[in-house]
């Protein structure tokens, strides 16, 4: 068709020269376009030069100026870089103040994750399942609405609810329960932390269960299986990805999080990521936070393997 | 009328030993205004390879799920070996499916998938893995036991979907159209199939699908359902030869419907000759002039669309004995006598009045 438009020109068309240069018509952007069509290496290169720039040396740049600083030291007296290699603050990371700190961090992470999965199961298994079109749209906005209130404001309202004198507190006393004080302690950060990634979780698990075709669980309960065993031999393995996939999402966000435990948290409350911050501006000791910003790195590193193994980027 | 009452039941006939594998009475079941299930009455004999056949939208499926317990009617009652089992959930009925897109598990292999049954009904574990073994077997699928259903093709799951239910030895079989999915040579291949393995296991087969010739080629005896009706029940021989409605007749086989003295009658492709010019038709013939209006050539056989001079529209098929494509396919425009023995055509009820 173009060569036949090319040949014979349009009546009153522009001069047939423009249109007959490499065969195509329409000027550059469609030279451009055919060129595009023809080398699918050129696309690519296209498109992700700009994105794999910004990675690079934005990103990863600045990672690996992380990793080489963590071989550094701080004068104590000058408070600057001292440029000679050392493996000190990783020494200093294995004494136990640091590991009682990434224990707590860890341990927590793993303890909100499970939280989350064990909320998000059921509450996914009605919106994908159970729920009607109409209820399914109100309880994604639901679960997803919070998400545009800003963390901070969030997390200062869970301040007003646990404090010594706060909601919680007062609707014990008003149901003669006696006052609860939990306002500042790892419980409010583990509630908090539970309930500020809760949606991270019930998004994937719901996506993992959506999938599953209602045939599979009718052919479950049609070979003789009843509801708990239907969920323990079918569901729940075939949700399994989406909550792993969700737990990436939890354990990362709570690894790495430092307003939270600076927020909410009490005097034995430091997480990896205030030592860091502290360590960064009062302490000024840079090689010291880069080495334990690479604590979290590695772990994800782990969890991010084990993930792999168990299927969580197949439904991704 | 289409008969949907069991007294009209040509089955009644074979040998009545106990109750009957499947009972139906009265079932009912609507889905907002849509009547799925209309009334059906029904009996299936023990070991009875019985088809549900209808177009989409019959009935059918909802009434083999139904069976399941899948579904629950609205109201009449579904007995299994002479037992209500109305109220009971699928886990409790003794039937097994083999669903239309299989429905296998797809994190467990083969075997898993097969012995399921089993485990959850606490078989023992030597036990499990003799009878997987012979199901498999059974449906010819040997050395795949490690499989997991994504690494098999449609054939193969399709009798690994067979295997996994005949293992647990139900009472009844429900199968809902399982060769769907398959090529048209796979399906031939596996209708025989499924039709030594129902000698074999000799368990109550009740199947469904909208294909006519499945059904005429393996049932003992098949329900022609229409609008969440039973329009037609009897054996593949009846239900052709003797199509009770114009339904049954156009969706069983080609319609050759003729209103012929306000009566409607209808005669098969294969029944009716085409006469040459002076040829005699056999004695106790019916005899109409045409013309022939298109002629297809199918390989095997060759179509003939007869336009008749007393109205209405004939299709006749002839074998291509001998005579080549260009000689048939020239016949076009010509006219012709067709005729067909009086005894080979049937008076058939109009399409019933769509009832609101």
């Amino acid at each position: 068709m173009t060569s036949t438009v090319a040949q014979g020109g349009r009546p009153g068309g522009e001069p047939a020269s423009s249109r007959h240069a490499g065969g195509v018509p329409g000027g550059g952007s469609a030279r451009l376009a055919a060129a595009l069509w023809r080398r699918a290496w050129l696309r690519a290169t296209l498109t992700l030069t700009p994105p794999l720039a910004w990675f690079l040396v934005i990103y990863l740049a600045s990672l690996v100026v992380m990793l080489v600083t963590a071989f550094w030291s701080v004068n104590p007296f000058t408070n600057t870089l001292v440029h000679t290699w050392t493996l000190s603050n990783f020494r200093q990371l294995f004494t136990s103040t640091y590991l009682i700190i990434i224990g707590r961090t860890v341990g927590m992470a793993a303890l909100v994750t499970v939280t989350d999965a064990v909320l998000a199961f059921p509450f996914a298994y009605y919106m994908a399942r159970l729920a009607s079109n109409r209820g399914r749209q109100l309880l994604f906005t639901a679960v997803l609405l919070p998400l545009w209130a800003s963390y901070i404001a969030r997390v200062y309202a869970w301040i007003v609810i646990l404090q010594k004198g706060g909601t919680l507190s007062w609707s014990f006393q008003k149901l003669g329960l006696g006052a609860v004080n939990i306002g500042y302690t790892n419980t409010a950060m583990w509630l908090v932390f539970s309930y500020i990634w809760l949606p991270f979780m019930i998004v994937p698990v719901y996506a993992a269960l959506e999938r599953i075709p209602d045939s599979l669980l009718e052919a479950s309960g049609d070979l003789g299986a009843h509801n708990w065993r239907t969920l323990r031999s079918v569901l729940l393995p075939l949700a399994l990805p989406g909550v792993v996939a969700g737990s990436i999402f939890t354990f990362s966000l709570t690894l790495g999080d430092f307003i939270t435990p600076l927020l909410v948290g009490g005097a034995n409350s430091n997480f990896i990521g205030n030592v860091i911050y502290s360590n960064l501006g009062t302490a000024g000791n840079l090689p010291f936070a880069a080495a334990l910003a690479v604590v979290p790195i590695v772990i994800m590193v782990f969890y991010l393997l084990g993930a792999r193994l168990l299927g969580a980027f197949e439904s991704l | 009328m289409p008969t949907d009452a069991p007294l009209a039941d040509p089955g009644a006939a074979r040998v009545a030993t106990g109750p009957p594998a499947v009972r139906l009475a009265g079932l009912r079941k609507s889905f907002g205004h849509l009547a799925a299930v209309a009334g059906v009455d029904l009996e299936i004999a023990e070991g009875e390879f019985f088809t549900m056949l209808g177009p989409s939208g019959s009935g059918k499926t909802t009434l083999l799920r139904l069976v399941a317990g899948f579904e629950r009617p609205d109201a009449g009652v579904v007995e299994l070996g002479g037992t209500d089992v109305t109220r009971q959930p699928p886990y409790a009925r003794d039937v097994n499916t083999v669903f239309q897109d299989y429905a296998l598990f797809p994190h467990m292999n083969v075997r898993e998938n097969v012995e399921y049954g089993l485990r959850v009904r606490r078989v023992p574990r030597a036990e499990r893995r003799r009878r997987a073994e012979a199901a498999l077997e059974m449906v010819r699928l040997t050395g795949l036991s490690e499989r997991k259903p994504v690494q098999l093709s449609g054939g193969q799951r399709q009798r690994v979907a067979l295997a996994r239910a005949i293992v647990n030895e139900p009472e009844v079989l429900l199968l809902d159209e399982p060769l769907g999915a398959l090529d048209a040579k796979l399906r031939q291949e596996m209708q025989s199939e499924l039709k030594r393995i129902q000698r074999e296991v000799g368990i109550t087969f009740v199947y469904v699908t909208h294909d006519q010739e499945e059904a005429l080629t393996m049932s003992d005896r098949l329900a022609v359902f229409n609008q969440g009706r039973i329009e037609q029940l009897g054996t593949p021989v009846d239900v052709y030869e003797r199509p009770a409605s114009d339904f049954v007749a156009g969706f069983i086989g080609i319609s050759n419907l003729l209103e012929r003295d306000g009566r409607h009658i209808t005669v098969r492709p294969e029944k009716i000759r085409l006469l040459a010019d002076g040829e005699q038709p056999p004695p106790g013939s019916h005899t109409e002039p045409g013309r022939i209006e298109d002629v297809v050539y199918l390989g095997m056989l060759t179509r003939y669309v007869v336009s008749l001079a007393d109205g209405g529209r004939l299709t006749a098929v002839r074998q291509n004995l001998d005579g080549y494509a260009a000689d048939v396919l020239g016949t076009r425009g010509t006219s012709v006598t067709v005729a067909w023995r009086d005894d080979l055509s049937y008076e058939v009820t109009p399409e019933r009045e769509e009832q609101a």
